[in-house]
């Protein structure tokens, strides 16, 4: 890394896409993406094993277990901290590094809202329905797949907090810009699963 | 030097506004997208000809925020792509051999 590269970036200064301006960060955006295909593949098997699995020696079948209210406002929080990072990223584009973080602050407030409103499902399930991990092949393929996903959730959540306040004093410059763009393409990755979960697992669970 | 400068960059924030703005009528269209799916399950309609179109409307809602919130519809994303569209050939094969495994 060069002084350059650490150098802080103001608005009014060039490069447009600070993301990609250095061949690190050139780097950085191809990898991320090669890891995002593999993570298609991954979530694929675990949809694969719960739409095998699913109702399988459960008491409750999805029909009945699932609420869609819940999971219409989840759906809507994190569809919504997906724009949010978009703003972010377009400040960030501008060199707007306040902008950039009050936006990323509101992304991880909606992010954590998220998390709690899917503790509180999970608990929900447990304790009403005695659906848990263990007590069905159902249950062990849907809390797989979709606690791997909270599961991302709440790597993003610590992924971008990180990256705030590790570069809170420093203002972006074009060695933290590829970071904090990785960083925002992971977050719409976690809502790109989530239109399948809902979709596959609830919205396809009520129907039968 | 420094005054071609900021005519660039203020070129580039008027583009980066004109995307944003269409950032915010595919936001809306996602949300739309949602809704009819929603809609369709609530409204009880036959189960064959719901699960197709809450289906489609995944598809489309994914593909907006490749293409769009992702940026893949921009220019450089050939290798991205590829990478993206190979797992999802390998996703769709590991989907249909778990579902013709429980077939019958």
């Amino acid at each position: 890394m060069s002084d350059e590269q650490l150098q802080t970036l103001k608005p009014g200064q060039s490069p447009h896409e600070p993301e990609k301006a250095t061949l690190e960060g050139k780097n950085k955006f191809l990898g991320f993406w090669f890891f995002l295909g593999g993570e298609t593949v991954l979530f694929a098997s675990l949809f694969g094993t719960y739409l095998a699995l699913k109702d399988k020696g459960a008491e409750t079948k999805a029909q009945e277990l699932f609420g869609l209210e819940l999971v219409f406002i989840m759906t809507i929080i994190l569809l919504t901290s997906s724009l949010t990072s978009v703003y972010a990223i377009y400040h960030m584009k501008n060199l707007d590094f306040k902008k950039m973080q009050l936006w990323l602050g509101i992304t991880v407030l909606l992010g954590a809202s998220f998390l709690g409103l899917e503790i509180y499902e999970f608990q929900h399930y447990v304790h009403e329905y005695h659906h848990t991990f263990t007590s069905s092949a159902f249950g062990s393929a849907f809390y797989t797949l979709v606690g791997f996903h909270g599961g991302h959730v709440l790597f993003g959540l610590l992924w971008i907090v990180t990256l705030m306040v590790r570069n809170a004093k420093r203002g972006l410059n074009l060695y933290n810009a590829p970071k904090y763009y990785v960083a925002s393409l992971y977050w719409h990755f976690i809502d790109v699963v989530w239109v399948f979960i809902f979709t596959v697992v609830y919205l396809m669970g009520k129907v039968g | 030097m420094a005054n071609k400068t900021s005519e660039s960059f203020e070129f580039a924030k008027k583009k980066n506004k004109e995307e944003m703005k269409h950032h915010l009528i595919t936001f809306a269209s996602m949300i739309v997208f949602t809704l009819i799916a929603f809609g369709m399950v609530i409204g009880d309609f036959h189960r064959l000809f719901t699960i197709p179109v809450i289906i489609l409307m995944a598809v489309v809602q994914v593909a907006f925020q490749l293409y769009y919130f992702m940026h893949m519809s921009h220019k450089g994303h050939g290798l991205p792509a590829l990478m993206l569209y190979s797992g999802v050939g390998v996703a769709f094969l590991t989907i249909l051999a778990m579902q013709t495994i429980v077939w019958w």
